[in-house]
């Protein structure tokens, strides 16, 4: 699934990068294959993430450096949540964009599941 | 937090923008006319050209620009045949200098609404034009200059090993951690996985090591009084990850491997930390694991990730998972000992 799908489905918008830089457009065509919700980063940590799209209440630094180590290429904040100007500066520098929509965690997973993103979680690990 | 603060960080890309200077981008070689030039002909050239204006210049000098526009204007006026460019060009042309920032080009371009800016040298010369496009594509392939450099990085360090001769050599990456700094946390972790990617570490590998690292990091950011060192050892045929810190050490080191177990408060489970699942965690993506811990001493973590065998492990597939070797040392006395082996598959 596209980001555009997943903005399109959530009703999202884009944190990071900036709406004015250029690299807005590059983030519409990254793909994500799996997602994971979470709002404990060792969950995000234990579960097969790579290609992930991480959806998630928290907003602070660690779930950029979360997604960095798991290979998670982009994160959905939910019910409207900002992220922290660190969580900003840092999504800046490692490339991993930040999205958020005014969904609940429920409603928007279930959005993007029911449209073909598929759980990371395994049964019985 | 506001927008503002958002809109503030400046991307690799406006980086650039700043950075790049206009000549590095522009168009040099431009068509030019005279102001002698008959109006009739200019039509002509644009068509020919797919362009939308040329600088006119006149022994060399400067004199004006003439662009799609002011034939239109020419033209509402009533053009005769007889007409030449100097009738209807420019002459107060809008110029950017060889030696700005293309983020001032783009400045004007928006600013005039213009197609292209004339771009005049130190000495009022014309130097060349700036287009949007060659904005963009000086961008992109300063972008591509970017990712190439990181790409040559990688390939010289992953020849590390090989190009130095020893009887065993290794790489010793040490950080200090910081207790409570959770804003930091995960630096170590990161240029730790990024090491390893640059030594040609199989992204499977490297994803393991920098989740058993990252955890490790923040349990010494969350758990100890004073901080602690990470030191990770890097050899053709192994990793070594340790974390060491001076205390306060752990109680009962049966209790902490217990998932879900945590000591954590509510403000570290608020970051999304603490919920008992770390040291779960690492022994999943390590081979070995070794907890050592003295209360009111400190606690000693070694990790030695899955990895191949002979061969330099990093080229190297991981193996199957053959079942994570715990080793728990818990020392009551520091010269009290016993140590016990758990097999996990």
């Amino acid at each position: 699934m596209l980001i555009r799908d997943v903005l399109t489905l959530t009703q999202a918008q884009i944190f990071s990068p900036d709406s004015k830089s250029s690299l807005v457009e590059a983030v519409f065509d990254i793909d994500v294959q799996i997602g994971l919700s979470a709002d404990l980063m060792s969950d995000v940590l234990l579960a097969e993430s790579n290609r992930g799209l991480l959806v998630t209440g928290l907003i602070n630094p660690q779930i950029i450096r979360t997604a960095e180590m798991s290979d998670i290429v982009a994160i959905l904040l939910v019910r409207g949540k900002k992220p922290l100007t660190e969580t900003c500066k840092l999504a800046q520098e490692t490339g991993i964009p930040i999205l958020g929509t005014k969904m609940s965690m429920f409603e928007a997973c279930g959005r993007l599941h029911v449209a073909g993103l598929v759980s990371s979680f395994r049964q019985n690990s | 937090m506001g927008q503002d603060d958002v809109t503030g960080i400046i991307s690799r890309g406006e980086e650039l923008a700043y950075d790049l200077k206009i000549e590095q981008v522009m168009t040099r070689e431009v068509k030019v006319v005279a102001p002698t030039t008959p109006i009739m002909r200019m039509l002509e050239l644009f068509q020919e050209e797919h362009i939308r204006g040329v600088p006119v210049v006149s022994q060399n000098q400067l004199e004006g620009v003439i662009t799609l526009e002011n034939l239109l204007q020419s033209w509402r006026r009533g053009t005769h045949d007889s007409d030449i460019v100097a009738d209807c060009m420019d002459q107060k042309m809008v110029t950017v200098n060889t030696f700005d920032p293309i983020i001032e080009a783009l400045k004007v371009l928006t600013q005039t609404k213009s197609d292209q800016l004339t771009v005049i040298d130190k000495n009022g010369q014309l130097a060349g034009i700036i287009t949007k496009g060659d904005v963009t594509r000086g961008l992109l392939s300063a972008l591509q200059r970017d990712r190439h450099s990181e790409e040559v990085k990688r390939y010289r360090a992953s020849y590390l090993f090989e190009d130095i001769s020893s009887d065993r050599t290794s790489l010793i990456l040490r950080y200090h951690i910081k207790a409570r700094d959770f804003t930091k946390g995960g630096s170590a972790s990161s240029s730790i996985k990024r090491a390893l990617l640059q030594l040609g570490a199989p992204p499977q590998i490297a994803r393991r090591c920098g989740i058993a690292i990252y955890e490790a990091e923040i349990n010494l950011i969350i758990h100890t009084t004073n901080g602690g060192e990470i030191r990770v050892e890097i050899e053709p045929h192994q990793i070594v990850m340790e974390t060491s810190d001076k205390g306060p050490g752990i109680e009962n080191i049966e209790l902490v491997m217990q998932p879900g177990y945590s000591t954590a408060t509510d403000e570290i489970r608020a970051l999304g930390f603490g919920a008992g699942m770390g040291l779960k965690n690492i022994q999943r993506c390590v081979d070995e694991m070794q907890l050592e811990s003295i209360p009111d001493q400190g606690t000693k973590l070694v990790m030695k990730p899955k990895a191949g065998s002979k061969e330099w492990a990093f080229i190297r597939e991981p193996t199957p998972n053959q079942g994570t070797k715990l080793v728990m040392k818990i020392n009551l006395q520091p010269e009290d000992t016993f140590s016990k082996e758990i097999v996990t598959t």
